[in-house]
């Protein structure tokens, strides 16, 4: 059997509690192709942003292994990108500046000084904020600091993309010309992503497969969902589209009437 | 100012010229005042400054020059300007040994204040990202600074004195002591509370301890170290002045010292007024370094 290229295999993860070890994981499987687009969606609580981290080398894998491309993860490296949902710029660096840091670290051998700074400016592009290149993170709004978020990850080329609850807080419509975007991106680019979110919409909406996670503690994955819609898909055409409309009612049925919390 | 703009972009996400305008026209609902109105309001808002705080002083004075009257004891201010004229207007005059102006001494107790401070500075800040980073450095080490930092900055003279044998230096040890502590508990608690997102861009960006420490922990920490800065500046300037009157020489502790012997009480008014502007002085040039090394930005 030919291995996925993100493999996660029987992972499981506890944090050691006061009462003995707290199991927030256990035997979590999940199989992921080059160039795939996967959410990970499920209450809060249930450990989707623990596996995310975990895929990250944030968190250390209790039982069970995360493999990327044929190499076992233990500790984060820039083969694996995160978006975190509080966008994570430094404050005291320009726009610019906090997407230089990532391509610095990543590049420093392999570009020049010229390349490396052409570099950032083509992922700005990519997200569309080049006109804000030098502002601080505190003078742009939420929306573009999530944007400049996306370029400092796409510009280390990680292997997976690990978006966070990405949009998590932001409001409805800049949250949908942001998706928009990241589904723009996504076709240009055609990375893996590994998405997580408490949004049905945006999860039938981007997403080639759908992970939903049962309610922990020793949460697993209790459903997967196959979002079988042609891209480049349209959001308004959709709403009204019958597969995504199946695909919207099998997870709520599954996130409200099998897993209530 | 800018806070109604600002608001607008959040809900909004400006990013085309189109939903700018919007913005931009909440920001100057008319052209642009006129010349004239814009003096006014600089001039009124510089009114609201001064004038508060100068009449109050008028007001003191007058009280002061009321209460005090001709007999002995404090001078009032017109005796004061009478007996310390020359001391007042001429701060630059030397007439050889300790008898120079006002400006001779302070800069004396600057310069002490210069290298005794900016040695706790250092020392200070690496010492406080020890404590802050190394769990077992701030638990052996943290008890001791708390209980030494109470010791008040004179009673270190003595022992000071002792271990040098000479004025000079004792006077920096005194003035470093007063003012490592609050520096170090400030970097400490600053390298404590760095927030997790940065460090796990660090993590995520698989940044060096080298590399950790200039890019994401020392700028993280430049608003707590500053807030260390700028009372460890002040405690340093408390301590000189209180140093330089035993230990004798020249300084503007020493000269108050040096006028009391003297009764001459008028000089030592004049001698405070000069260590309370310098001391303000010092305070808003540490905190102005603050803003320019932070860019007015880390605490966002």
């Amino acid at each position: 059997m030919p291995k996925a290229f993100l493999s996660i295999e029987a992972l499981g993860v506890s944090f050691p509690g006061r009462t003995g070890a707290n199991e927030v994981l256990a035997n979590v499987n999940l199989q992921i192709d080059e160039g795939e687009f996967v959410s990970i969606i499920g209450h809060s609580g249930c450990g989707k942003s623990t596996l995310l981290n975990v895929v990250a080398g944030l968190v250390p894998i209790t039982t069970g292994a995360v493999i990327l491309d044929r190499s076992a993860i233990d500790a984060p490296g820039p083969d694996r990108a995160v978006v975190f949902q509080n966008h994570s710029l430094l404050p005291w660096l320009s726009v610019y500046e906090n997407v230089r840091l990532a391509v610095d670290k990543v590049f420093a051998s392999k570009k020049s000084r010229r390349e490396r700074h052409e570099w950032a400016m083509e992922n700005l592009a990519l997200v569309q904020m080049t006109h804000a290149a030098d502002k601080r993170p505190s003078e742009i709004s939420g929306g573009m600091k999530q944007r400049v978020g996306i370029a400092r990850a796409l510009a280390i080329q990680p292997k997976v993309l690990l978006l966070d609850e990405p949009f998590g807080a932001l409001d409805a419509l800049t949250r949908a010309r942001l998706q928009d975007s990241v589904m723009e991106i996504h076709a240009k680019l055609a990375n893996t992503v590994l998405m997580i979110t408490h949004d049905v919409d945006e999860a039938a909406l981007l997403s080639d497969r759908i992970v939903m996670m049962t309610n922990g503690p020793a949460a697993t994955i209790g459903e997967v969902l196959t979002v079988s819609l042609p891209r480049p898909r349209k959001r308004l055409e959709l709403s009204a589209d019958p597969t995504y409309l199946a695909a919207r009612v099998a997870v709520l049925e599954f996130l409200y009437a099998r897993q209530a919390a | 100012m800018s806070l109604p703009a600002q608001k607008f972009e959040i809900a909004g996400e400006v990013e085309s010229p189109a939903s700018l305008t919007p913005a931009t026209a909440t920001r100057r609902p008319t052209p642009g005042p006129s010349r004239a109105t814009r003096v006014f309001a600089v001039v009124k808002a510089a009114a609201a400054g001064v004038l508060p705080p100068a009449a109050m002083l008028l007001v003191l004075l007058g009280l002061w020059q009321l209460l005090a009257g001709d007999g002995a004891g404090l001078p009032a201010p017109s005796m004061i300007w009478l007996e310390s004229k020359d001391l007042i207007l001429d701060p630059f005059f030397d007439n050889g040994g300790v008898d120079k102006g006002l400006f001779w001494h302070v800069t004396t107790s600057l310069s002490r204040v210069g290298v005794g401070f900016g040695l706790a500075a250092v020392v200070g800040i690496a010492l406080g990202v020890l404590v802050g980073a190394n769990l077992w450095a701030h638990r052996g080490l943290d008890p001791l600074f708390q209980v030494l930092r109470t010791v008040p900055p004179l009673a270190w003279l003595p022992i000071s004195l002792a271990a040098f044998r000479e004025a000079q230096p004792s006077a920096l040890f005194v003035i470093f002591i007063t003012s490592i502590w609050p520096i170090i508990i400030n970097t400490a608690v600053g390298v404590r509370n760095l927030p997790a997102d940065y460090v796990n861009v660090s993590r995520t960006l698989s940044l060096s301890p080298l590399e950790h420490f200039w890019k994401i922990l020392l700028p993280a920490t430049t608003p707590y170290i500053f807030t260390g800065l700028r009372i460890g500046i002040g405690m340093s300037w408390l301590a000189i002045v209180a140093s330089e009157m035993l230990l004798g020489g020249v300084g503007v502790g020493f000269f108050i010292w040096d006028q009391y012997n003297s009764s001459r009480i008028s000089d030592i008014v004049v001698a405070l007024i000069w260590v309370g502007l310098v001391g303000f002085a010092l305070d808003r040039a540490v905190a102005l370094l603050g803003r320019l090394v932070s860019r007015g930005s880390a605490l966002s």
